[in-house]
């Protein structure tokens, strides 16, 4: 069994789960105790003067950053007249970057290397530019070129290396085939042949079971603040610990993961060596800082090819250091800004190989390096820095990028200048998100981050169990055809009787959906259970685990598409009449929907019940599941992209919807049903519980410019009093694009003008004219809320 | 708050009427013994930065008395073809949305149609809108029937939304089919009232953008003194589909939207006689 969590906190199944998840840092877990090695640690790489200038006192001996963030930050409430611009050093990087683009989008990929398996330490260093990277380090030795990272299953290697015209390497494919198990075979030695049924209708899509699960966010700003040889120290007291145990299944393994992780750290060390860096003490200055913590980010995304690969919450921990130096004399603003610009260059070119497959379903190649930042502390000071603008100022000194993922905490208590400026960027460049501090700060602390798109956790204290969706709009189908796939005819689940009625009854509908629920529900924990025992197994995160304390909560993230359409089936079913057409074989294929119904997002809460009682119903079932790991049941109402193939493969629907529609995105109303505007709409969305989705809950907005107000002034306050007002109402997140759909339109035929249109779709931001044709239709059908 | 599982299906709509505050004086409506109020209702929906400043709950009721070439909502016009809608409907409506408000910034607006020619249950609405749900409260109005606006209507509200269309008379009747004058009467009202002011001034090409035109408008409003505001409204076409589902022609099909520069010579007159224009 793991290690219990921190004594009088209490994990019950209830939404109030994460309610006290900031308390672990009351209790020092292990990490958090001098040991003798880490006082040995201490004098191998004593800090001396790294630490010069720093206040208080917790954070010297124990790992924990919150507490130096928290003692050393220095909230900015004024604007953004600060800000310097691109200098030309940054100007010509980004150029040279900016001219390989093109091919890559038109080859797929710009280069990969077929024989070096990824790891921390392969690969000589590269640059963009020698003598102008200012912030060094690349996942291979050239910039865009892809590294193979075949530990999550070799058929996605092989599949993609082929499709864009290269050859696996036969040696390379020995070992994986033959010598080296992955993670994707191990999954389908222990996949029951249900699993794998819904696996190909549909019903369950995305798993994490032929790459990296993803969504772990190391804590790479421990590299920064104690350099590598301290942290060592520190896990070397985990595996002294630990092998005072009884050597239970659990207790081995937990060494087996200690050792790994050590040994990924001192790869790390060894990898910021080649590149003439000594990491192995804590970072003396600003430049320093970002470079340590980049370090540690890169050699996580050179161990692991993950779904989404997130830096943090890291914006006033840099800015410490930034500000420090400032003080100093030895930094200007212009540098400061430029090493923020060079750093956010190197996020924007993190790469991986992945299949048409899987950009397909994910769209625009995304990595997710989300970036948190912004939000209040618990004390009441805001977590706005100078560092929080100059992040967000890389969309003006760079021009506008779908990564990394900027992700403003939002509260309306923010200071109203950054609020400000931060509405002003979603205005000028629709590449933010904004998730909602007041509901994340009570679960999970002022140190939380997102990984990936909405997913809270508390930073190094907590991971997740990513576990993509499962689609309950077609579940529903399944409830009324008794468990038979609409669109094959074939029985998925056995053991479910079809509803035969003509016109659909209300409470028949509703019992056989509760049911066919219950049933996805468990088929579903079984297969992430599955799926995470084998991660853990051939595909263990070493680096980003090494940067976390060795007592974490976990979580399973489980997820649904199609809400909207299931919501809006139910609403048609009780307050319109649905007729049912059959095939002769008594498969329901269509439906007639006789009268009007009222629909999901227009703040109605006749259809808003429904939504609401869809997320609640399949939490509670969930719950009932035993985990891997004992993690924590949550679910997310998110899609990424995905909305689109889920669409796909889900047949006409009792809400009048047409067989291969794509869904709305996430908990979005479906497009074109929200009749009273994006204000009617997200409030609609703000009532589905976050107690009920505490892995978020995604919404997405294009507002076209006019509907924001005439002037660029009225619509950046008018932007910030709805982010204000939808906080207010619970709302949990809000992606904001402003745009119209000329542009968008023009952009699909002349993309050669829009190399840098960027576009929110659902918990982050694509290059619009990398999505394929059918997923820029999808985004341009959307609703656009606009004025008339 | 949800009831888990949903409410059998035969349970209402919760659409009935709340309770009036206890501070809720006699109403427009009451007043003149009209109860329950009810009016001839378009749509409401919410907006942002269009109908007044920050995010409102604005109301469209039927019927208008002009016909305006350039109108994108001829689907207002008549009033018979808008939804019999009580008073009570309408605020519970807008209650949903009175916190995200308030905490946004805005308020709400009656629009149309022309909101005076429904000077009861506008001023009703507006009343409620005030006293009852504490918004700050607009009117959008031509100004054609600002005589039917009571003293006791404009105090309950805050702004107006005025929509000057034309200074030369000509193409003012050209443009709505009717006089100017009252317009320029109920101006004056509100200047003499100290009402706050918006004036919009849709800018069409050909039409209404001659420089004496504009230069009247903006010396006019200008002379006011309550004027806070101008919105130089740029011409559109959108509204062009909703022409062809009535069967009407539109007949500024071939009118083109005004350029920026158009635009901006248009509003460099209000600024130069010392208005805030956009």
């Amino acid at each position: 069994m793991p290690v219990p969590l921190g004594a009088g906190v209490q994990w019950g199944r209830t939404g109030e789960a994460m309610r006290k998840v900031s308390d672990m840092t009351a209790t020092p877990a292990e990490t958090t105790t001098v040991t003798p090695a880490e006082q040995t640690a201490d004098k191998a790489s004593a800090p001396g003067d790294a630490w010069t200038g720093f206040r208080g006192g917790l954070w010297r001996d124990t790992v924990d950053v919150r507490d130096f963030v928290q003692a050393n930050y220095t909230p900015y409430e004024g604007d953004g007249s600060f800000l310097a611009g691109p200098t030309e050093r940054t100007t010509e990087v980004w150029n040279k970057l900016l001219a390989m683009f093109p091919a890559e989008i038109e080859h797929g990929v710009h280069d990969v290397d077929v024989s070096t398996p990824s790891r921390i330490d392969a690969f000589a260093p590269g640059y963009v530019d020698r003598d102008l990277d200012l912030v060094v380090g690349l996942q291979t030795d050239a910039p865009l070129k892809r590294a193979i990272m075949p530990n999550g299953g070799w058929r996605m290697v092989e599949s993609a290396l082929r499709a864009y015209g290269y050859e696996p390497d036969p040696a390379v494919r020995e070992i994986y085939t033959k010598l080296r198990k992955t993670h994707n075979d191990g999954v389908f030695d222990a996949y029951t042949s249900e699993i794998r049924a819904c696996r190909s209708s549909g019903i369950i899509t995305g798993l994490p079971d032929a790459y990296g699960r993803g969504r772990i966010i190391g804590d790479y700003r421990r590299v920064a603040l104690y350099g590598v040889d301290r942290l060592i120290a520190a896990k070397e007291a985990v595996k002294v610990s630990l092998d005072a145990q009884w050597p239970t299944e659990q207790v081995i393994k937990e060494r087996e993961e200690t050792r790994e992780q050590i040994r990924a750290l001192e790869e790390l060390r060894a990898m910021a060596l080649s590149y003439g860096h000594d990491i192995s003490g804590p970072a003396r200055t600003g430049h320093e800082a970002v470079q340590w913590l980049y370090f540690a980010y890169l050699a996580a995304v050179k161990e692991q090819n993950g779904a989404a690969m997130s830096i943090g919450r890291i914006d006033a921990f840099l800015d410490i250091y930034l500000q420090r130096d400032i003080d100093r004399g030895l930094l200007t603003e212009s540098r400061a800004q430029e090493l923020i610009d060079d750093f956010v260059i190197k996020l924007r070119i993190v790469r991986f190989l992945r299949t048409p497959e899987y950009n397909e379903l994910y769209s625009g190649d995304p990595t997710w390096v989300t970036w948190s930042m912004a939000g209040v502390g618990e004390d009441g000071r805001p977590l706005v820095t100078r560092t929080t603008f100059r992040a967000l100022h890389t969309l003006y000194n760079l021009g506008p990028a779908p990564e990394p993922n900027l992700t403003v905490f939002w509260s309306p208590r923010l200071p109203e200048p950054f609020k400000k400026y931060a509405a002003q960027v979603a205005v000028d460049t629709s590449a933010l998100q904004f998730e909602s501090d007041e509901l994340m700060r009570p679960k999970y602390g002022d140190d939380t981050a997102i990984a990936c798109c909405v997913s809270a956790m508390a930073t190094g204290r907590q991971m997740q169990f990513f576990g993509a969706r499962v689609n309950v709009a077609k579940a529903l189908l399944y409830a009324i055809n008794g468990g038979r796939d609409e669109i094959s005819g074939k029985t998925v689940v056995e053991g479910f009787e079809p509803i035969t009625d003509e016109y659909l009854d209300y409470d028949t509908v509703l019992a056989a959906y509760g049911a066919m629920l219950d049933w996805l529900a468990k088929t579903y924990v079984h297969a992430l259970n599955v799926i995470h025992y084998m991660h853990d197994k051939y595909a263990y995160e070493r680096l980003e685990m090494a940067l976390h304390d060795r007592e974490i909560l976990r979580t399973m993230a489980c997820g649904i598409a199609g809400l909207s359409v299931a919501a809006d089936s139910l609403s048609a079913v009780r307050h319109a009449r649905v007729k049912v057409i059959r095939d002769d074989t008594g498969l329901a294929v269509d439906y007639v929907v006789e009268g009007d119904y009222p629909a999901y997002g227009n703040n109605d809460d006749r259809a808003d019940d429904l939504a609401r009682w869809i997320v609640h119903e399949f939490m509670e079932k969930l719950r009932r599941h035993p985990t891997y790991r004992d993690a924590v049941h949550t679910q997310s109402v998110l899609t990424i992209t995905s909305n689109v193939v889920y669409g796909k493969k889900t047949g006409n629907t009792p809400d009048g919807r047409r067989a291969g529609t794509p869904f709305a995105p996430g908990a979005n109303p479906m497009n074109g049903r929200d009749e009273h505007g994006y204000v009617a709409s997200a409030l609609s969305v703000a009532k589905i519980s976050y107690d009920d989705a505490e892995d978020g809950i995604s919404l997405t907005n294009t507002i076209t410019p006019e509907a924001l107000g005439r002037t660029s002034e009225d619509r950046i306050a008018n932007l910030s009093g709805v982010l204000d007002g939808f906080t207010d109402a619970g709302g949990f997140h809000m992606n904001v694009n402003v745009l119209d759909r000329a542009t968008l339109e023009d952009a699909m035929e002349h993309p050669e003008k829009y190399p840098q249109l960027t576009i929110r779709v659902s918990g982050y931001a694509v290059n619009f004219i990398r999505l394929t044709r059918e997923q820029q239709l999808d985004v341009i059908n959307r609703t656009f809320h606009g004025t008339l | 708050m949800t009831s888990f599982p949903p409410p059998a299906p035969d349970t209402p709509a919760p659409a009935g009427p709340p309770s009036r505050g206890p501070t809720a004086p006699v109403t427009p409506a009451a007043a003149v013994g009209r109860r329950p109020a009810v009016g001839s209702v378009h749509s409401w929906d919410l907006s942002t930065g269009v109908d007044g400043p920050g995010t409102r709950f604005v109301t469209f009721l039927s019927g208008c008395p002009l016909s305006c070439l350039y109108c994108h909502n001829p689907d207002t016009w008549r009033m018979r073809d808008g939804k019999r809608t009580t008073a009570d409907e309408i605020v519970a409506e807008a209650r949903k949305y009175a916190r995200f408000i308030a905490t946004a910034g805005g308020g709400a607006t009656i629009s149309g149609g022309e909101p005076l020619l429904q000077p009861v249950f506008t001023g009703e609405l507006l009343h409620r809108f005030k006293h009852e749900l504490g918004l700050h409260t607009a009117l959008d109005t031509s100004g054609f029937l600002g005589a039917r606006a009571t003293d006791a209507l404009l105090r309950d509200t805050d702004l107006v939304l005025l929509d000057i269309k034309s200074w030369n008379q000509a193409t003012y009747r050209k443009v709505t089919g009717r006089p100017l004058h009252p317009t320029l009467d109920f101006a004056r009202r509100l200047a003499v009232l100290g009402k706050e002011v918006h004036v919009r001034f849709v800018l069409v090409p050909g039409l209404t953008d001659e420089a004496a035109n504009v230069e009247g408008v903006a010396a006019f409003a200008a002379g006011l003194g309550n004027v806070t505001r101008v919105d130089v409204l740029p011409f559109h076409k959108l509204g062009e589909s909703k022409w062809n589902a009535l069967g009407r022609p539109f007949l500024l099909h071939d009118t083109p939207s005004p350029t920026p520069e158009q635009i901006a010579r248009a509003r460099a007159v209000f600024t130069g006689h010392g208005l805030y224009a956009v």
